[in-house]
């Protein structure tokens, strides 16, 4: 189940990773966050963020010119 | 994963438009990441703290690298890159900094970044340390109260303090 969903369309770097941080900083470990992105950098961003702070990454794909990510928080 | 020393210092000298982005973004992005971050801003990097971002202004003059698009307009008129097609010596007219500091600005815009301002308070109110180098207050005549308040003063010292708790250091 998704609990938040995060839109970040026409955003660019640095922003859908704060936007992002101060998301997951407001939800409880196991909950999941969708993200939307149009910031191509976001790929591996998000995939660097998660690595880093620790939280999954559960899917990541890219479709109708828009980069989904769902992020488990941990 | 190996857990590493989570801080992480930056020395901002440079006070021109341009180069006001990276350390915001860069400081912002390591508080994202769950990094301690702290900024010593000196020499024209101080311009990065004063009240007034306005005089912020990056100019065409021995900025060959710079590329020059326009940010509206048809699209074909924005594929141009007008950077290299003008001779530097033609930017020495009246108020060509104000032309390529606006028109940087609405391509940042365009583009979804965000003002330095912005970035700024970002970093302010996510815990970024910001320090102005107090030697370089005294030698360029600036006042503590020319600057934004909730930020610390001090000294090369200081930035070895903070330098000597981190692992990753960058120089802008």
């Amino acid at each position: 189940m998704i609990e938040k969903t995060l839109d970040t369309s026409g955003l660019n770097c640095p922003l859908p990773i704060l936007k992002t941080k101060q998301a997951l900083n407001n939800m409880k470990t196991n909950q999941k966050l969708k993200l939307i992105a149009t910031d191509p950098g976001s790929v591996k961003d998000v995939e660097a963020f998660c690595t880093q702070t620790g939280n999954k990454l559960i899917e990541n794909k890219y479709s109708e010119n828009k980069y989904i990510f769902i992020i488990e928080k941990q | 994963m190996k857990k590493i020393n989570n801080n992480m210092t930056i020395i901002a000298t440079k006070g021109t438009l341009d180069w006001a982005y990276p350390p915001f973004i860069l400081a912002s992005t390591g508080i994202a990441m769950d990094k301690k971050v702290a900024i010593f801003f000196t020499f024209y990097g101080l311009n990065l703290l004063l009240k007034d971002l306005s005089k912020l202004k990056v100019s065409p003059i021995g900025n060959p690298n710079m590329p020059m698009k326009m940010p509206f307009g048809p699209k074909w008129l924005q594929k141009i890159n007008f950077g290299p097609k003008i001779p530097n010596i033609l930017w020495n007219i009246p108020f060509a900094d104000n032309f390529t500091t606006y028109m940087m600005k609405k391509t940042m815009a365009k583009n979804g970044v965000a003002k330095i301002e912005d970035l700024r308070t970002i970093c302010q109110d996510s815990g970024v340390k910001l320090i102005a180098c107090e030697m370089t207050i005294g030698v360029f005549g600036y006042e503590r109260e020319d600057f934004i308040e909730g930020i610390e003063f001090g000294g090369a010292a200081t930035y070895f303090s903070e330098a000597a708790e981190a692992d990753h250091h960058l120089y802008i």
